[in-house]
């Protein structure tokens, strides 16, 4: 899917990540702030970029501000960002359900 | 063993730190607010949130509950992910008949049924906050095998009664009692309401010593700090758990005996006294008390 608008979710109250998602020519480019970007910056773009990919989003840039997030909140941030975008609230829970195994 | 519910502590779904933080406080139930704490527009987000949080974070030394919004405002979406998720209760609020707890159970049970998760495994629980809801409690508390508890949402109950709440409790009288009585009929709990000055500890102290003598399981809860306030009280006193262990010792040594009828320091022992001390046992246990 190519994105044509903008979407956010996410707060950058502490423990929260704000996930902010627009359109990309080419791919998928995560820039992301955070206090812990040396030790997990990695692994956060990589969570990011799963759930995309899962939700067939592949063409977008993403802005994630960090507040010191745990992955079932960059996962559940991400997914919300990603709804909104498609602009669909009604969500695939037996396929998000099936991302836990 | 019955579950105690003295403590049940309201969750704002939208915040990740306190879903994090929730099991940490010493609730007997937690209750993740995806209603009134959660703003219209974040109602996508908090649920899942709940979902992803009920996923990763283990709860198992509580009961979760979930306050799911009306069905005609979110509350199907709700429900199925959060029985998806593996919520132990469904709690819904602002409850006026017995029909409003039939069509929730209806749709937990098709969302059961969707995901092979044995069909009644979702326990559902009810919030009163008006005057048509307590008149008709008593049909509410009976309106599904899947319930396990009423509670009073006294805020909007008293705006419904054109009063406001007052230190004494006097214009929760009749709800509470009748709540308690529809909840004791139907053999489920009754939970008492919120009390949101959540910094006069006396006044929490005064609302708590008068639930626990009428009888609801518990209150309630909007602050951690209110939780071990709550706790303690409910708590036995030692004398009372001495009692309560010699009562069981001696049922035990009556039974090995043989004896019909029981008793212990010379009175008689009979069904309810039973189901009283094993209460005040399980309370004991539940506040670390020393127990045999």
């Amino acid at each position: 899917m190519t994105v044509k608008q903008t979407a956010t979710a996410g707060t950058t109250e502490s423990s929260d990540i704000m996930i902010t998602l627009k359109p990309n020519d080419s791919g998928i480019e995560v820039e992301l702030d955070s206090n812990v970007k040396k030790q997990f910056g990695d692994h956060i773009n990589a969570l990011i970029k799963d759930i995309l990919q899962k939700l067939s989003i592949d063409n977008v840039k993403v802005e994630a501000v960090d507040k010191g997030a745990l992955d079932c909140t960059i996962k559940a941030r991400t997914i919300a960002a990603a709804y909104r975008l498609r602009g669909e609230s009604d969500y695939e829970w037996e396929a998000i359900n099936s991302w836990n195994d | 063993m019955e579950r105690l519910r003295r403590t049940m502590m309201f969750v704002p779904g939208a915040n990740p730190a306190m879903l994090r933080d929730a099991v940490l406080y010493g609730a007997d139930s937690i209750m993740f607010d995806l209603e009134d704490a959660v703003s219209l527009k974040e109602k996508d987000t908090a649920r899942i949130l709940v979902y992803s949080a009920l996923k990763t974070f283990d709860y198992s030394s509580v009961e979760t509950v979930v306050r799911v919004n009306a069905l005609s405002a979110g509350g199907k979406q709700d429900i199925e992910a959060m029985v998806l998720g593996g919520i132990n209760v469904v709690r819904l609020p602002k409850t006026e008949t017995a029909q409003d707890i039939v069509d929730v159970d209806e749709v937990i049970t098709a969302v059961e049924k969707k995901y092979d998760i044995p069909v009644g495994t979702t326990h559902m629980m009810a919030a009163i906050e008006s005057a048509e809801g307590v008149l008709n409690a008593r049909e509410i508390a009976k309106a599904s095998s899947r319930m396990i508890g009423i509670a009073l949402g006294a805020e909007d109950y008293v705006t419904s009664q054109k009063t406001k709440r007052y230190p004494d409790g006097a214009e929760l009288s009749f709800a509470r009692n009748y709540i308690l009585h529809s909840a004791r009929a139907a053999g489920i709990a009754a939970i008492d309401t919120v009390y949101s000055d959540v910094d006069n500890e006396e006044g929490l102290r005064h609302e708590t010593n008068l639930i626990k003598q009428l009888g609801f399981d518990g209150k309630s809860v909007i602050n951690p700090r209110q939780i071990p306030v709550i706790n303690g009280i409910y708590a036995p006193s030692v004398e009372e758990v001495q009692k309560a262990q010699e009562m069981m010792a001696g049922i035990r040594e009556a039974e090995a005996k043989g004896s019909g009828v029981i008793a212990v320091n010379g009175q008689m022992v009979d069904k309810p006294i039973v189901e009283r001390a094993q209460r005040v046992l399980a309370l004991a246990k539940a506040t670390n008390m020393e127990v045999d």
